[in-house]
């Protein structure tokens, strides 16, 4: 069985895999990371996205063995050791971005991502970036206008829908 | 998924030894195979990772001016480095979603040949060669049929080679649950001609709209696109009947024609 090591939050971590091991198994099932979701595991929802070596991916679909020697961050590494939510994560909160939370983890992840290419992006391209994160409860309103409050955006005409 | 052993070389000579392996397959962004395995339509007892083969990554331009692109290359960096040929960076932009475009390559969609797919209908359209460990393929011998190419079992994908037009565009219909192309067609003008390339409609998969590559590289122009070809041997599902997918390539081609020109 391969071994793999990785960078996770900062921190080492490694581990023997299958070769049919996913990411996103690794992190829950392995170092006891469930932040990260399985929505729905064929690659269409977004809930399990993390960064890989700085880039958004779908942890469903990529194997753990894959992951070999890269820098990786998941939802656990976003608020500050002491707990401090990031900027999403409290802009989520301020706004009501998330009801049942499912999605919320990957769609943190995504804007992150996001932020980090684009730091001002327009409410169109906050949507279309979203494209691959699926949420069933909140109708994506209060998503996108919490990450363009991420973004510094001047959110207090945007109505409540 | 079924189990299976993995394995990542570092050049295209042990990737191509890896592959003779029985039941070996290539692994490139895993974006269609994974899903494929899970779902246990495909078990291979070998996959070799093509993403530690560094000389099959990245862009550059060739000799003779053509974009060449490593079979290894994902979607977002086809997006960010092919600048010199914009429709085709802008097709790159439009494959599913961020997270797919980070992962999946250029060479995996080509050796898919999914019959919705994006990237086939860029590399016919373009008249594009497809470099693989052992040849050189011209675009319009590659592509043979749904799921089907020219590759040989274990050949792999090293460069695809396209020619730089004058004016081009890539007009995607999408299907909005799976993010592929409900229809998409693919125009191209070079100095000798006009190509059209279509996705998503054919049960053939990609094709040439030979009709109005004639009409257009007489007068590339929307209103010298032709009547939209006849529904037969067009795909029909939920998402749209054969006649409305025929009439989908009419109406994205002259879109296609509109945006280039
Ligand atoms: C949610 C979602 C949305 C998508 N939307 C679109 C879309 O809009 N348009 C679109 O075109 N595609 C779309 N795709 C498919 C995506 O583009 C895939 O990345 C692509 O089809 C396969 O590329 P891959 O590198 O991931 O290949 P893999 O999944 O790793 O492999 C696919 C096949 O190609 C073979 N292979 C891989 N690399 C090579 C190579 N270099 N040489 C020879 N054989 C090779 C493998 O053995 C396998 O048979 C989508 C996928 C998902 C999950
Ligand atoms: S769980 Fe990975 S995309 Fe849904
Ligand atoms: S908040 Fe429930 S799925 Fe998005």
């Amino acid at each position: 069985m391969p071994n793999v090591s990785m960078t996770v939050n900062g921190k080492a971590a490694s581990g023997e895999v299958e070769g049919r091991t996913l990411l996103v198994g690794f992190l829950r099932d392995q170092l006891g990371l469930t932040g990260t979701h399985v929505g729905c595991d064929t690659s269409q929802c977004g809930a399990c996205v993390v960064h890989v070596d700085g880039k958004a991916v779908k942890a469903c679909t990529m194997l753990a063995a894959e992951a070999d020697g890269a820098d990786v961050k998941t939802i656990e590494g976003m608020a500050a050791p002491d707990g401090t939510l990031s900027t999403i994560q409290q802009a989520f909160q301020d706004h009501h971005g998330l009801q049942c939370g499912f999605c919320t983890p990957g769609m943190v992840m995504s804007a992150a991502a996001l932020l980090a290419e684009n730091a001002s992006p327009s409410e169109q391209e906050i949507r279309e970036y979203l494209e691959g994160n699926i949420c069933r409860c909140t109708g994506y309103h209060n998503i996108v206008k919490a990450i363009m409050a991420a973004a510094g955006h001047d959110v207090s005409a945007i109505a409540a829908e | 998924m079924y189990n299976f052993e993995f394995e990542k070389p570092s050049t295209i000579a042990d990737a191509v030894a890896a592959l003779q392996g029985d039941e070996a397959q290539a692994l490139g962004g895993g974006q269609t195979l994974l899903p494929t395995m899970k779902q246990r339509l495909a078990s291979p007892a070998t996959l070799v990772s093509l993403s530690g083969i560094s000389e099959i990554k990245g862009i550059c331009t060739g000799d003779d001016g053509a974009l060449c692109i490593g079979g290894a290359t994902t979607h977002a960096e086809v997006a960010a480095g092919a600048g010199a040929y914009p429709a085709l960076a802008d097709t790159a932009a439009h494959i599913g979603d961020p997270a797919v475009r980070n992962r999946g390559t250029i060479g995996g969609s080509l050796a898919n040949n999914d019959p919705s797919a994006c990237y086939p209908a860029a590399a016919l359209g373009s008249g594009a060669t497809i470099v693989t460990n052992a040849r050189s393929i011209a675009a319009d011998d590659y592509f043979q049929g749904m799921f089907d190419t020219a590759l040989d079992e274990g050949e792999i994908i090293t460069e695809v080679r396209f020619p730089v037009p004058e004016k081009a565009n890539y007009q995607k219909f999408v299907q909005p649950a799976s993010r592929f192309a409900l229809v998409g067609v693919f125009v191209a003008k070079y100095a000798d001609g006009v190509r059209v390339a279509v996705t998503g409609a054919s049960e053939n998969g990609v094709f040439r709209w030979t009709e109005a590559e004639a009409a257009l590289s007489a007068n590339f122009d929307a209103s010298a696109v032709p009547d939209a070809p006849a529904a037969d041997g067009m795909i029909a599902d939920l998402h749209g009947s054969s006649a409305y997918r025929a009439h989908l390539i009419k109406v994205l081609t002259a879109r296609a024609v509109e945006a280039a020109a």
